[in-house]
């Protein structure tokens, strides 16, 4: 009953929808005040349509409800709650629900939040935004219904993916499509200001804080993922190259772009027609995302409910979405005209090249990306394309941002001087020298991979601090009082550098230790000794492990009781491994057991991982920036003056 | 859905994928065993390189990589042993050779007509003259008016 309320709740939403994306277009065309005023409350409609029958499949997974084919497909009884929950996510049907659901609530937030944008705008913002709900509700409705029944209920259900079974994972499916749906404001901003023929720095200062939302959800999401990777696949990598890995990451450095294109937009009224495509570009991208995934046309380590047909409907949604939003690109671009006049050297021109190397490493991944669909379909030749080539080709581009972004922050706008620029970043430069060397010291005969990447982490880190000191005017006192943005825009970018360091070292100096260990064995890995102490099988709730109890000392003195374990999920009929690891702030010791061997030891991994904890810290370090600009009062300021002292004072002019 | 169980199962079990039997007693030729398994894809896995897989095909190619290298081979040779067996889709690397080179060339171009294009945008931006700002409509006097009061 429940269900079948969700399924109505589900086409409701479908036909609100319909509504919503009709009537106010229509009304903001022809300047009919009650039409325009139908979108604010179909979005705030649509969101509480959609969460009810979102809501309905929950209950159907929590109370394991196995007349549901999803339910039965993806739960079991004596699964733990937490994965019940998140098994409505962990499938096609579920997956989409929640997409619509996002989409959803990004568009009430703006019908909420909206009341300073001008009526007309709102509309056909909103009005774009319900188009991409009718699309995937659609998708939903006519493909994949998530309330389908079973004739015949089993007894109990298939099981979740045992590797999905995990608190990393579980959430991070949420913020992906939190950041890959949130991309969808900035599209429908950018069409309804291409209908309009009119872009300003307000558009702008809406934009800015959807696309920085986007990009903070979409860090997130893609660092949960790579750090489930980290501890779960059992071997500490953390990032593969992987077609749907790539689907993700192409709109995160499209949002990257965006974002700081936007900012020209709001304080120099350039870039305007650029600005747009990008917008179009990056939700483009989240579409490609989500078709690579659930159509099956790129094999992945991700395949996820692959089904020709539902690909063919994605394919359709992406080809009626960009190609429609850029022939009305090509139609309407033109007359955006560009206001701001600027020297070579200058913030503007810093950031264009910022957008031309993230849009270029973009294509980079994606050319990457389908390469082998294109080599099959147009030259017949089956060929791979993976981390070796991405290494390659991928890597110079972020080199090359490491290198000038600590120059291009500081530059300042309209026209500026590169020695006076460079003059209070020298100590930075040092410093990032003097790493690197002491690195390269360090190492004996290896890559040079793991001084660069210090190197140009600590230039960044370090650029990011003299930026701030250059800024308060070297006093302690007017640090505090620097704008939000500021210090936002410094914590992003020190986390990047942190992520450099993180990435390059942990690949550089990863030491591995792969051996056949008996119970009551030490055997040692650089400073480190490793003692299998025991091995147990004990059962779990769903699941069976053998679980072993390692010691590791260092330097003759104890420092952790490590327990990995390799489990076996009989429903699933699939075993996991679980590595233990002890995290540390320079280094990880990561532990995994595995088969029996036939003279009775085990099969022991051991792997020393310097600096990998950094790289989660530094993504998560861009989060926070990206959070801190978020709020920043100049958003507020723009949010429609409803505080009256925040629209008192301008915005600080920088 | 049998092949996608299939699918997730063969990603689901990389580890331990060389097995302590497998490594060689030479450190160095392991060592570029283990880098040329880096750059090998298993022929029936989902995006995975030998080194990675726990497939039985993997683990086989590892063992004929490591009987290469005792051989005597040299890396390259050791490759293009697998490649004239499986194809050049157990390349990771694609060789840059006929239509490939599009492939490599792709990002460079880019580079290059991107660069042309930001160029001319900056250079015009700088010899441009700033246009006056178009007078405020009636609407946006009215909120000007509403946004100052306050």
């Amino acid at each position: 009953m429940i269900a079948e309320l969700g399924h109505f709740t589900l086409i409701l939403a479908l036909g609100v929808a319909l509504v919503q994306a009709v009537i106010p277009l229509i009304g903001a065309w022809k300047g009919w005040p009650g039409w325009i005023a139908v979108a604010v409350p179909a979005a705030k409609m649509q969101v509480v349509l959609i969460a009810a029958a979102f809501a309905a499949l929950t209950f159907g997974f929590v109370t394991s409800d196995f007349s549901l084919r999803v339910v039965v497909e993806n739960s079991h009884t004596l699964k733990p709650m937490l994965y019940k929950v998140a098994g409505v996510w962990g499938n096609h049907e579920g997956s989409m629900l929640l997409w619509v659901l996002i989409l959803a609530l990004f568009g009430a937030a703006a019908a909420v939040f909206g009341d300073g944008l001008p009526p007309r705008l709102l509309a056909r913002v909103l009005s774009v935004q319900a188009m991409i709900g009718v699309a995937f509700l659609a998708f939903i409705v006519l493909t994949s219904n998530p309330f389908d029944r079973v004739a015949f209920p089993p007894f109990d259900g298939r099981d979740l993916n045992p590797l999905l079974q995990d608190p990393g994972l579980a959430f991070h499916p949420p913020f992906l499509y939190l950041g890959y749906v949130g991309l969808s404001m900035a599209f429908s901003f950018a069409v309804a200001a291409l209908i309009e023929g009119r872009v300003d720095a307000a558009w702008a200062r809406w934009v800015r804080p959807w696309t920085l939302a986007a990009w903070m959800f979409l860090t997130i999401g893609i660092a949960l993922g790579s750090w489930w990777a980290y501890y779960e696949l059992g071997w500490g990598g953390f990032w593969f190259w992987d077609p749907v890995e790539n689907a993700s990451f192409m709109p995160w450095l499209l949002a990257a772009a965006l974002l700081h294109s936007a900012v020209v937009v709001e304080k120099r009224e350039s870039l305007k027609s650029w600005t747009i495509l990008l917008a179009i570009l990056a939700f483009g991208f989240s579409l490609i995302g989500t078709f690579i995934v659930r159509s099956g046309v790129i094999t992945s380590v991700h395949a996820f409910a692959n089904d020709p047909e539902r690909g063919v409907f994605i394919l359709a949604i992406l080809a009626v979405f960009i190609g429609g939003a850029l022939t009305l690109y090509a139609a309407r671009a033109g007359s955006l005209e560009a206001r701001g006049v600027f020297g070579l050297v200058s913030r503007e021109s810093a950031l264009v090249i910022n957008n031309v190397l993230l849009a270029v490493s973009a294509f980079v991944v994606f050319i990457g990306t389908v390469w082998p669909l294109f080599a099959e379909m147009f030259f017949d030749r089956k060929l791979s394309v993976g981390p070796p080539f991405f290494e390659k080709a991928f890597t110079p581009f972020m080199v090359l941002i490491a290198i000038l972004l600590p120059i291009g922050a500081m530059l300042p706008w309209k026209r500026g001087s590169l020695a006076k620029t460079l003059r209070p970043l020298s100590g930075a430069l040092v410093l990032a020298f003097a790493l690197g060397a002491l690195a390269f010291a360090l190492q004996t005969g290896r890559s040079a991979l793991a001084p660069v990447g210090i190197a140009l982490g600590t230039w960044l880190v370090a650029g990011a601090a003299s930026e701030l000191w250059h800024r308060s005017g070297r006093r302690l006192a007017r640090l505090k009082r620097l704008p939000r943005a500021d210090w936002g825009k410094a914590a992003s970018h020190s986390g990047l550098g942190i992520v450099f360091i993180g990435v390059s070292t942990l690949m550089a100096w990863n030491v591995e230790d792969i051996r056949v260990a008996k119970v009551g064995e030490t055997f040692s890995l650089g400073d480190y000794d490793v003692t299998l102490a025991a091995v147990e099988k004990k059962q779990g709730p769903n699941y069976m492990t053998t679980m072993a109890t390692m010691e590791v000392d260092l330097h003759g003195e104890h420092i952790a009781t490590l327990y990995p374990e390799k489990r076996f999920y009989p429903v699933a009929n699939m075993p996991t491994t679980e590595a233990a690891i002890d995290n540390g702030f320079l280094r990880d010791v990561y532990l995994v057991i595995g088969d029996e061997q036939k003279d009775g030891g085990w099969a022991v991994r051991t792997y020393v991982k310097p600096f990998a904890n950094w790289i989660w810290a530094g993504s998560i370090l861009m989060a926070i920036g990206g959070l801190l600009s978020l709020s920043d009062r100049r958003y507020r300021v723009a949010a429609g003056a409803r505080r009256s002292n925040a629209a008192a004072s301008p915005a600080p002019a920088e | 859905m049998k092949r996608i169980l299939l699918i997730l199962f063969l990603a689901a079990a990389p580890a331990l994928a060389v097995q302590p039997d497998e490594i060689l007693s030479d450190p160095a030729l392991e060592a570029r065993a283990r880098d040329i398994s880096a750059v090998l894809r298993c022929p029936v896995c989902q995006g995975e390189t030998i080194d990675d897989s726990n497939a039985p095909v993997a683990r086989d190619l590892r063992l004929v990589v490591r009987e290469r290298l005792v051989a005597g081979d040299s890396d390259d040779e050791v490759i293009d042993y697998v490649v004239d067996r499986f194809g050049e889709f157990v390349l990771f690397e694609p060789e840059a050779r006929g239509a490939n080179i599009i492939l490599w060339f792709a990002g460079p171009a880019m580079l290059l007509i991107a660069m042309g294009g930001a160029a001319i945008y900056l250079r015009r931006r700088g010899s441009a003259a700033e246009p006056a700002p178009a007078p405020l409509n009636d609407d946006e006097a009215r909120r000007l008016r509403e946004i100052l009061k306050e």
